[in-house]
């Protein structure tokens, strides 16, 4: 019954006004053509997501940019599907002409649905007024939309994830079971106790700026943690030092950290909140509040660790005119030159996160640096097996065209010809 | 305490954050998203202990007894804090404080926009400037720096072109200067950030454990 309606809907040649595309069919009409409809019209379950979602896939009509090429765009229209027969048709979206895919979004998890593709085309009428002309498909067979409990294009995520995390966590135990680990030597960290000693011997003060992000930026927490160790340096040393910061969030816990800091340094006096202010959010007010400070107070040592975007070289380029020693540290790869450039030491990317290990020099800490080591050297062996396949690939397709060997489907070199 | 349980917090939402990127059913797909408006909130609240500090340390400086330039800008920062809080909140319409022509966007048009594009703007002069000091050939780094940045400046301009016209196709400017944007350049953009990545999960995980608990407060 409901696939007799439905298929008695597909037959329909609709010819309504533009833009009232979804309008049920008020007139049959005979010139000009109709385009074909789409065929192979198909509903499935949306994969990989938490349910609310069909998607439907179709091959295009063949006017679709070939035939008469007057296909325009479709629209897809939905059906609640029940024993009594088809709900209401709705149309829920259009996809232009060209594509062989839509993702309804809002559908309700166990409903079954059924959905029929509209090919349009706008033709003139027999007035001269340009109508559109809709030809259904047939419709689909029951599609439900439910949530998955993995997401398979994930997987090799997921094992990557699982060898990286083993091996820091290997190499953490390894660690504190007492096992020497060798670290490079890091120039810009090393250089955090002459940076500090030096505006002692000055009388300058020292400006540590934690990037322009908030706490839920994984770099600024970086930043913050190679805060901790210049505070305390800076305490014992007895240097002045301030953090204008950008984000009230990071404002708290910077203090926190300073403060503790100057406890553990035996100098909780020199502690105060004033060390640790707020400047505003807005990138470039940051910026230049930062820049007048600079030419002001003429600090003796930068720091800049943390996320920084285009602010980064009006930063540190203020820094290098009054000659002050700069340290900068981010994983921002596009504003790493900017800092290389115009700093003196640069920790860069992985390194910034490498700091507080480097540091504390704490085995926990130091063992996950040699476990990020091992994921580098995966990784490094797989650009390593790939370089190789696609020589061999290059070989004995007989091209170098890296655009052609990047479309090859690999699993095709390795079937027998 | 005052350790244990920002540690558990961080622990409960790393641990959930992991889970939610691999398991898209709910209540997982959705966890993210609470946790983010719950972000918001919290830094919503906290604009307003920025805001006070800065008013703060600006009056401070306003009255100090010390004559320095710092209490003229103290006294800026504070004027302008106050009358933009006024017009916004009292004199713009209400919550219509954003619509175009209103007295808050007035402000925000004629002298925000500006100030933030100069500062903009300065990054060019900035720019020039430390290339000058980059391109300098006192190491041979800095030299294979300056003859790649040579290559590409002048295969972007169209005189690149013009002074190698003459050149096969495959080597003339414009063509050399893609060719060390497409790989040279990709490959140590690429190596940067396969450590960057592997940086943030080792950092990440640290946190997650609790072994990197300095952000709290001292270790």
């Amino acid at each position: 019954m409901l696939a007799c309606c439905l298929a008695q809907a597909s037959t329909a040649i609709a010819q309504t006004a533009p833009g009232d595309s979804g309008a049920i069919p008020v007139q049959t009409i005979a010139q000009p053509p109709p385009p074909n409809p789409a065929t192979n019209v198909k509903a499935e379950d949306a994969p990989n997501d938490g349910g609310g979602s069909v998607r439907v896939t179709w091959t295009a009509s063949p006017d679709d940019g070939a035939g008469r090429k007057n296909v325009a765009s479709y629209n897809i229209l939905r059906a609640v599907s029940s024993p009594t027969g088809a709900g209401a048709i709705d149309t829920v979206g259009s996809a232009t002409a060209g594509n062989t895919e839509f993702t309804d979004g809002h559908t309700k998890d166990g409903v079954p649905y059924i959905y029929i593709v509209e090919a349009l085309s706008s033709v003139p009428s027999p007035e001269g007024a340009p109508v559109m002309v809709a030809v259904r498909s047939e419709p689909t067979g029951v599609a439900y939309s439910k949530g998955q409990w993995f997401h398979m294009r994930r997987l090799n995520a997921l094992i990557m994830v699982i060898i990286v995390c083993g091996a820091i966590l290997y190499f953490i135990q390894q660690a504190s079971s007492g096992k020497e680990l060798f670290i490079r030597k890091i120039a810009g960290l090393d250089a955090v106790d002459e940076a500090v000693g030096r505006a002692t011997e000055m009388g300058r003060k020292i400006f540590y700026i934690p990037g322009t992000q908030d706490m839920d930026e994984v770099q600024t927490l970086a930043g913050i943690t190679i805060l901790g160790r210049v505070a305390k340096v800076a305490a014992e040393y007895e240097a002045s030092l301030e953090v204008p910061v950008s984000r009230s969030l990071v404002m708290v816990t910077c203090r926190e950290v300073v403060k503790e800091a100057y406890l553990n340094a035996g100098r909780p006096e020199a502690y105060n909140d004033s060390m640790v202010y707020y400047l505003t959010d807005d990138q470039f007010g940051y910026a230049a509040g930062i820049d007048g400070l600079v030419m002001r107070d003429k600090p003796s040592t930068l720091f800049f660790m943390g996320a920084f975007y285009a602010e980064s070289l009006i930063l540190a380029e203020t820094g290098n005119s009054i000659g002050a020693i700069q340290i900068a540290g981010t994983a921002m790869p596009a504003q790493l030159p900017f800092f290389v450039a115009a700093c003196d030491y640069t920790l860069i990317g992985e390194e910034l996160f490498a700091a507080s290990a480097y540091l504390s020099k704490e085995p926990k800490l130091l063992g996950s640096l040699k476990g990020q080591d091992l994921g580098k050297a995966i990784i490094l062996l797989a650009i390593l097996v790939g370089i190789v396949m696609t020589s061999f690939g290059a070989i004995s397709m007989g091209t170098s065209d890296l655009d052609k060997l990047g479309n090859y489907n690999i699993g095709q070199w390795f079937e027998v010809q | 305490m005052r350790r244990e349980i920002p540690t558990a917090i961080a622990f409960f939402v790393g641990i959930i954050c992991i889970i939610q990127f691999f398991i898209p059913h709910r209540p997982f797909g959705t966890l993210v998203d609470v946790f983010s408006d719950w972000f918001g909130i919290v830094a919503a609240f906290a604009i307003w202990l920025g805001a006070l500090n800065l008013l703060k340390v600006s009056l401070e400086r306003s009255f100090s007894k010390k004559k320095t330039h710092d209490r003229w800008y103290g006294l800026v920062v504070a004027a302008s804090f106050f009358l933009i809080f006024i017009i916004g909140m009292f004199m713009s319409g209400g919550d219509q404080f954003q619509v175009p022509g209103s007295r808050f966007d007035y402000l925000y048009v004629n002298i925000y926009t500006p100030l933030s594009s100069t500062m903009f703007a300065l990054l060019a002069f900035f720019v020039a400037s430390a290339s000058y000091r980059a391109f300098r050939a006192r190491s041979w780094e800095a030299t294979l720096l300056l003859i790649a940045a040579f290559f590409v400046m002048l295969g972007r301009a169209p005189i690149g072109d013009q002074l190698t016209g003459f050149m096969p196709e495959g080597y003339r400017l414009s063509e050399v200067a893609n060719w060390i944007m497409t790989y040279p350049q990709v490959a140590g953009q690429r190596a940067i950030m396969i450590g960057i990545a592997l940086g943030v999960a080792s950092a990440s995980l640290r946190l997650i454990l609790g072994l990197e608990r300095s952000y709290l407060g001292g270790e």
